[in-house]
């Protein structure tokens, strides 16, 4: 099985390791070879946490420069961060609620105007799907579900072989008993945004 | 039960690197497991001890390293398999009692992790620990992925065992870090009771004995050897004439740029993973099946230099290289198309990289740093010192914890930082050359770990400096680890006492000490200048609980703030603080709610007492 190379990157407690569990749990139920890592350096001091999944055959659990095949994006200017991962066959879906960093609020950064970071990725890769994660978060009763709103729209590319079923049942099993139902509303949300947006 | 506790050899399990880590300890039947938390080793202690509360399994957060290891050498030295879990740099500290613990040996299984920090991704510097095995003369293990760690642990216990040594086993951030599908193993039960018989002339190292036991030290390496000749982790693939020598994670990019450069047959790799003592039979054996030869290792030119040494000794004279002529670095963490491109360009295959994307009109994107939680005491302390030596000419050393990151402007409170309690050292040394007024900052766990003898240092040697203990009452750089100040009745942990830093200072006869609550402002800039203005050593023992872990233990907070039309945008609250919970918005400073714990610090120092409570809870 030729290795498909999946990068997520997110603001600490956005919810990024815990998508990344479920991602691999769906692959040990699916019997899908998956290998994954994680940085997480001061995460919950406000930095970014990058995780690669690397499904398939290959044994590296990182991703280097231009080899992503998918990259999800929790935060608009963290997804344009990671464009150094991508090539011109990538797939990227992300959510385009910001959250500024601190550094905007001091001044001494400019936060990106979400229109020209669209047209900018969607110029330079495959396909972009870009939609307001956190507005389907909130309608799927938890605010914190971003996460599972933006795996369901990445199942419903295809790009990742988890088939939607899999990826439910870990939600099921893998997840918080007290967010499950609102988990698994995110995800649908997710995936029929996705859909839609084609 | 805690997963890791599952009784079900064969099943399959997502794991972490460090939790099969703690797994394979588990499945060899370890008794005793110390620590001092280090990124990235963290998990496997912290699984330790959770494990520890519901098993057989004595674990303990030690002071330090050195402490660590000497708890563990002398359970191993009464028959009990034991694991001694670290960060690289806390080898350095462990260093003392393991260069002397080889001379003596283990009689149960010791097994010592040092995890390291290849790019330091939270470290200080990205040491090669490698070179510690050969220093001490021990045998090292290193592993390629979560299922060989698994596995390797339980071999490093057997391993100890029947060589009567310390095993060091030695893991990057990757293997520490990365998940994969592990099956499980078979459990040993733990033997939990152990004995020492004496033996004084075997284990007493005045010179007389050191002698003896030095050469028994250098026996035991020659078996080492013997088996690291023998051993399945270091194995041989392939048959081409192109030699590859690879470790770790190097393995991994190895084996797949191998397959992506569809060179396959022309290769022969052989993968170390009993990395010392080197197997020097195979290997010479290896190179003289080769043209030439490739050697991939993360950091130093440990097994390179050892290999060419091989070479010079039987006058092999095929090129072997590893590091320099282009090839690969000494810096930082490899990654697969490193790997794959320094591959192709020594053997000289043809290979054309992917085409990033073009980068050139992406607009700068704004730095996202780690920075001090909102509502973080530590930035209420700078903030408090920041004023008090207002006009003052300073030198601030620093030390290891969250609160490092206070040397970030605007707070700017940090000027030297070389490792754990050396805050404490290097005033003394800052204050006795220069005549700038030297003010240090020290975590408490810190303060533990390695700032006490630093303190009593001072006062001996009647220094000049004042010593902010930053106490926020549990080690929460590296995820909240009790630590000797911590009230753990408090956290419902029974059988420990609690260790007052006040009253080491006190004993240890600092003549000037001072306790601040720092989110009281205007008390905490007063003591603190009271504190500069001493001379000699003076201490202040800043006191609040990490923003964090209360929030995690679910203690009530303060109600959130809000900024109120009385705000004339003096900005005072983000230029000199710089609190996350601030936003601008339309040009006006806006408090985030969700974040702003209600530390209260911005409404005392808005010079308009603009920043007001939110009424209702928002």
């Amino acid at each position: 099985m030729n290795p498909t190379r999946l990068i997520i990157v997110a603001v600490g407690g956005q919810g990024n390791l815990l998508v990344s569990r479920v991602i691999g749990e769906s692959a040990l139920l699916a019997d899908v070879p998956v290998r994954m890592s994680e940085i997480h350096g001061m995460a919950q001091r406000g930095g970014v946490v990058e995780s690669s999944i690397v499904f398939g055959t290959a044994r590296s659990t990182i991703i280097s420069d231009g080899e992503a095949d998918v990259l999800v994006g929790f935060e608009p200017s963290e997804t344009l961060r990671a464009l150094n991962k991508c090539n011109s066959n990538t797939v990227v879906i992300t959510n385009l609620a910001p959250l500024p960093p601190f550094t905007v609020a001091v001044g001494s950064g400019i936060y990106p105007d979400l229109d020209v970071l669209q047209s900018l990725i969607r110029a330079k890769t495959a396909h972009l799907i870009a939609f307001d994660a956190e507005a389907l978060a909130i309608e799927a009763g938890n605010v914190l579900s971003v996460n599972m709103v933006l795996l369901g729209a990445l199942i419903q590319t295809g790009k990742i072989p988890l088939s939607s079923e899999t990826v439910k049942e870990a939600i099921k099993t893998k997840t918080k008993k007290a967010f499950v139902e609102s988990n698994l509303k995110a995800f649908e949300l997710g995936f029929s945004a996705a859909g839609q947006l084609g | 039960m805690h997963k890791l506790l599952a009784v079900n050899p064969g099943q399959k399990m997502l794991l972490l690197g460090n939790e099969a880590i703690a797994r394979g300890a588990i499945e060899a039947g370890v008794a005793v497991a110390t620590t001092y938390p280090g990124t990235p080793s963290s998990e496997i202690s912290l699984n330790f001890f959770q494990i520890s509360q519901e098993g057989n399994l004595y674990f303990e957060y030690s002071t330090n390293e050195k402490v660590a290891l000497e708890v563990a050498a002398a359970a191993a030295n009464s028959g009990v398999r034991s694991m001694c879990v670290m960060k690289h740099v806390g080898m350095n500290v462990a260093a003392d009692a393991l260069m002397t613990l080889a001379y003596l040996g283990v009689k149960g299984g010791l097994v010592i992790l040092t995890a390291d920090d290849p790019f330091m991704f939270s470290s200080q510097n990205e040491q090669d620990n490698r070179y510690y095995s050969k220093l001490a003369g021990l045998p090292m293990l290193e592993p390629s992925s979560a299922q060989e760690a698994k596995d390797m642990v339980a071999f490093a216990f057997d391993l100890s065992e029947k060589l009567q040594q310390p095993v060091i086993f030695r893991t990057t951030t990757r293997i520490n870090h990365s998940t994969e599908v592990v099956v499980l193993g078979d459990m040993q039960t733990p033997i939990t009771k152990g004995d020492f018989t004496k033996d004084p002339f075997n284990y007493v190292t005045v010179p007389a004995v050191s002698r003896n036991l030095h050469i028994k030290l250098l026996e035991k390496l020659k078996t080492a050897e013997t088996i690291s000749e023998t051993s399945e982790y270091n194995f041989i693939t392939g048959d081409g004439a192109w030699g590859i020598v690879c470790n770790g994670v190097s393995y991994n990019y190895i084996s797949d740029a191998v397959k992506d450069l569809n060179i396959a047959d022309k290769v022969k790799i052989f993968r170390v993973g009993f990395s010392h003592p080197m197997p020097r039979v195979l290997i010479i054996d290896f190179l003289k099946g080769c043209e030439k030869v490739l050697v991939v290792e993360e950091g130093e030119p440990f097994m390179e230099e050892t290999i060419k040494a091989f070479a010079q000794e039987v006058g092999l004279t095929l090129p072997i290289n590893g590091k320099g002529n282009n090839l690969f670095s000494r810096l930082y963490e490899y990654n697969p198309a490193l790997v794959r491109q320094c591959l192709a360009a020594y053997f000289d295959v043809t290979y054309k990289p992917v085409a990033g994307v073009n980068l050139s009109d992406v607009p700068e994107i704004p730095q996202r740093p780690p920075s001090l939680c909102a509502g973080c005491s530590h930035r209420a302390t700078f903030y408090a010192v920041n004023k008090a030596t207002e006009g003052m000419e300073t030198i601030c050393p620093t030390d290891i914890g969250c609160y490092t990151l206070g040397f970030m402007p605007p707070l700017s409170t940090g000027d030297f930082l070389i490792c754990m309690g050396a805050s404490v050292g290097t005033s003394c040394g800052f204050s006795k050359v220069t005549d700038k007024k030297v003010i240090s900052f020290i975590g408490d766990s810190t303060f533990f770990h390695t700032g006490i003898p630093g303190l009593i240092n001072a006062v001996f040697n009647n220094h000049n400096f004042t010593l902010v203990i930053l106490d926020n009452g549990i080690t929460a750089m590296t995820g909240h680890q009790p630590h000797p100040g911590v009230d753990m009745k408090a956290l419902n942990m029974e059988g420990y006492a609690h260790v007052s830093i006040e009253k080491i200072v006190r004993a240890v006869g600092v003549p000037h000490v001072s306790i601040i609550r720092p989110y009281r402002v205007k008390k905490s800039i007063e003591s603190i200048k009271e504190a500069l203005n001493f001379k000699g050593v003076s201490v202040v023992i800043s006191k609040e609980e990490c923003t964090l872990f209360a929030k995690a233990l679910k203690k009530p907070r303060g109600r959130s703030f809000f900024v109120s039309e009385k705000c004339k945008n003096h900005r005072d609250c983000i230029n000199e603080l710089a609190c996350p919970a601030f936003v601008i918005e339309d040009n006006q400073v806006k408090i985030d709610p969700v974040l702003c714990s209600g530390c209260t610090v911005c409404a005392q120092i808005c010079p308009e007492h603009a920043i007001l409570p939110l009424k209702d809870d928002a």
